[in-house]
């Protein structure tokens, strides 16, 4: 049965598993979930769902237990996408594990699951597309980076260059969704919320490395060559604006 | 000279060689070092010609001593010459790297004096680099051939990757066009660094903090075009390399025709790209599909039709093996079917144990009906719209279309290292 109801919630991962909590109380589905902060186009009758942790850890434990951890991940995972409707879909895909149990997640054929299928593919892909081409920059105090991703990666990035830049300070920020994280040597990280970011001015020093990067990506080009649709498959131009490369000071 | 001209110089004398990967072993972070290194590789960007950025590919110097006839950097040309000194390179990998634009360091040279005195060179800046700078992450040496082998050996122990280039595709080649080097001086530090591999493997065995010689393994390329030898001479060489000195990989470089000379195609001659893309495509076949060069080319077919890919050439005349029934037909034979390739195999193999397959369920499973549909049937039934016993039909129908109105260079002929969303990943290298 579905309710002629929004559920509306802070937008956190723990506020999104009480809305399903809330919703096994109801006993039905909602038409619609909404973070708090979405401007309000509907005429349907809200709900403000408050984020209790202690439900959403219960959630967890029940979702692994009864359904699998590898459903979990993908709940995990999937609330990290850019997928529509994303609320209403990994309720419905938790709703449909609670139902088949473990094998929900190989349901391809299933619109929800397959939707999840490549909301997550998509995800990976760009995490990784992240990995490739996030580019640092060295503000003297630590390194800056700034990303502009669809889905939410850097929670799958960071621990990538936590590893590899161990000996660095750090600092990303991805302005889609007004999330950082900072990396100080020695091991201290964390992650945080800020609406923008004001970076320090470019020291000369650095000019000089990113004027040497792009004459060494000019250059590296063979010009008998020059091939702009494999450039773009391999590297989707949604990115290049902040790559250094592609920049000028 | 300042840095800029420098780098500018020694990139452009280093970007004709094709090897960027950064693959083939992992070593996770180590607190206090920077960086690491991914099995897969990682790649960073891509240049205009749509080839992946990995590696800062450099040469240490292009002042060379020698005069091979397709090079740029020989002696007797007129070009500007630059060298970077050893700080200089260690400095630029190392700022580079934290900025997140390489993977590591992609380390040849042109022959400075001799080939000791270029080794040592060479040797210092890793040195600095790894002890110094205490630098964790990616590093391919190009060993100089003719060198002293424990300057050679030294230098594997501070490499991932070593490669040495076997240049062109024949002795007589060599000495028409590399008057100073020679087959034996190439495949003396092949041998050793696949020697080296070797031992070095069996001492980890032993005991684990023995240092890693050369840990991603080697590779070689060869310049395609610039001399006569047919396609299966050049094939026949590959699958002795990969044999005979346990190479990764092998890479092919269409010349580009750089100087005048009369031993030399004309500078207006186009880089053959297309024999170099048929050669990769016989390559992927001997390395995954179990193919042998033999199959692939003989004496009688000495060169690759350009309008047909190396498998689907193979099937065309091979009619008397097909159809095969996907129900049964063994794996390795399922691999030989054109449009289905490694995945698709390996799908078909466990989906069958389940349930009988019928064309819909192998679609889904990944394979190129437009082209298999000749060449299968499934539960007995046949959905080729040509009758199977004319392979000049066949040829006719899976023929690359619109090939002849293809300008060389256009992407499809790369198509081998196009991503699809799932093999992303994995195949960014050009490597699985
Ligand atoms: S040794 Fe030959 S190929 Fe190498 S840089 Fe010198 S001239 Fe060029």
């Amino acid at each position: 049965m579905i309710m002629q109801i929004i559920y509306r919630y802070d937008g956190s991962f723990p506020g999104f598993l009480c809305c399903v909590a809330q919703c096994f109380f109801d006993k039905s589905l909602p038409a619609g979930i909404e973070p708090l902060d979405e401007p309000q186009a509907t005429l349907f009758p809200l709900r403000e769902v408050e984020t209790d942790p202690a439900l959403a850890a219960r959630l967890e434990r029940s979702i692994t237990g009864r359904i699998s951890r590898q459903a979990w991940g993908m709940v995990q995972q999937g609330f990290l996408t850019c997928m529509e409707e994303k609320e209403m879909r990994l309720l419905r895909f938790i709703l449909l594990g609670y139902k088949v149990g473990p094998q929900v997640v190989r349901l391809s054929t299933n619109r929800d699951v397959h939707a999840m299928d490549k909301a997550l593919l998509y995800l990976k892909n760009e995490a990784h597309y992240h990995v490739e081409f996030l580019r640092f920059t060295d503000y003297g105090e630590f390194l800056g980076a700034v990303i502009t991703p669809n889905n939410t990666v850097l929670p799958l990035i960071a621990p990538h260059f936590c590893e590899r830049f161990n000996t660095e300070n750090f600092m990303i920020y991805e302005k889609t969704h007004q999330m950082g994280f900072l990396h100080q040597r020695g091991g201290r990280r964390e992650f945080f919320q800020a609406d923008s970011i004001q970076f320090p001015e470019l020291l000369q020093e650095e000019k000089g490395f990113r004027a040497l990067w792009r004459a060494y990506y000019e250059t590296a080009a063979v010009e008998g060559r020059v091939n702009p649709k494999l450039r773009r498959g391999h590297m989707p131009m949604r990115y290049w604006p902040n790559m250094t490369e592609f920049q000028k000071d | 000279m300042n840095l800029m001209e420098k780098l500018e110089i020694l990139t452009d004398a280093a970007k004709y060689d094709v090897a960027c990967t950064s693959s083939g072993v992992n070593r996770p972070g180590m607190p206090g070092k920077l960086g690491n290194a991914v099995k897969a590789g990682i790649c960073h960007s891509f240049a205009a010609d749509g080839r992946c950025i990995s590696l800062l590919k450099v040469l240490m110097s292009n002042d060379c001593a020698f005069d091979c006839s397709y090079c740029v950097n020989r002696v007797s040309q007129d070009v500007k010459r630059a060298s970077f000194t050893p700080e200089e390179l260690c400095r630029l990998t190392i700022e580079f790297y934290r900025r997140n634009y390489i993977e590591g360091l992609f380390l040849s040279s042109a022959v400075v004096k001799n080939p000791d005195y270029t080794c040592e060179l060479m040797l210092q800046t890793l040195r600095m680099l790894r002890e110094k700078e205490n630098f964790w992450g990616y590093v391919h040496v190009k060993a100089i051939p003719g060198a002293d082998p424990v300057l050679t050996e030294k230098l594997g122990f501070y490499a991932d990757r070593m490669s040495v280039n076997i240049e062109l595709p024949s002795q007589k080649s060599l000495k028409l066009l590399a008057p100073q080097k020679s087959k034996e001086k190439i495949l003396a530090p092949m041998g050793q660094i696949r020697d080296g591999i070797k031992e070095n493997a069996t001492d980890i065995v032993r005991y684990k903090a023995a240092p890693r010689f050369v840990p991603a393994g080697q590779s070689t390329q060869m310049i395609i075009g610039a001399t006569p030898e047919s396609d299966w001479q050049i094939l026949n060489l590959t699958e002795g390399l990969y044999k005979k000195y346990s190479l990764k990989r092998v890479f092919f470089s269409a010349y580009m025709p750089v100087v005048e000379h009369r031993n030399l195609p004309a500078k207006t001659t186009p880089p053959p790209l297309l024999r170099e893309h048929r050669l990769y495509q016989a390559d992927w076949l001997l390395r995954f599909y179990g193919f042998e060069a033999r199959e692939i080319l003989d004496d009688d077919h000495p060169d690759f039709d350009p309008a047909l890919d190396p498998k689907c050439n193979w099937a065309v005349h091979h009619m008397e093996c097909f159809p095969i029934e996907v129900n049964r037909a063994p794996y390795e034979m399922l691999l030989r079917v054109p449009g289905i390739g490694v995945k698709s195999a390996m799908r078909i193999r466990s989906a069958r144990r389940c349930a009988q397959l019928d064309f819909d369920g192998l679609k889904k499973l990944g394979v190129v009906l437009k082209r298999a549909r000749y060449f299968i049937t499934c539960k007995g039934k046949s959905i080729s719209p040509l009758p199977m016993d004319n392979p000049a039909v066949i040829a006719g129908a899976i023929r690359e279309r619109g090939f002849s109105q293809t300008p060389i260079g256009a992407p499809e002929q790369l198509s081998l290292f196009d991503p699809t969303p799932r093999d992303k990943v994995q195949c960014l290298t050009g490597q699985i």
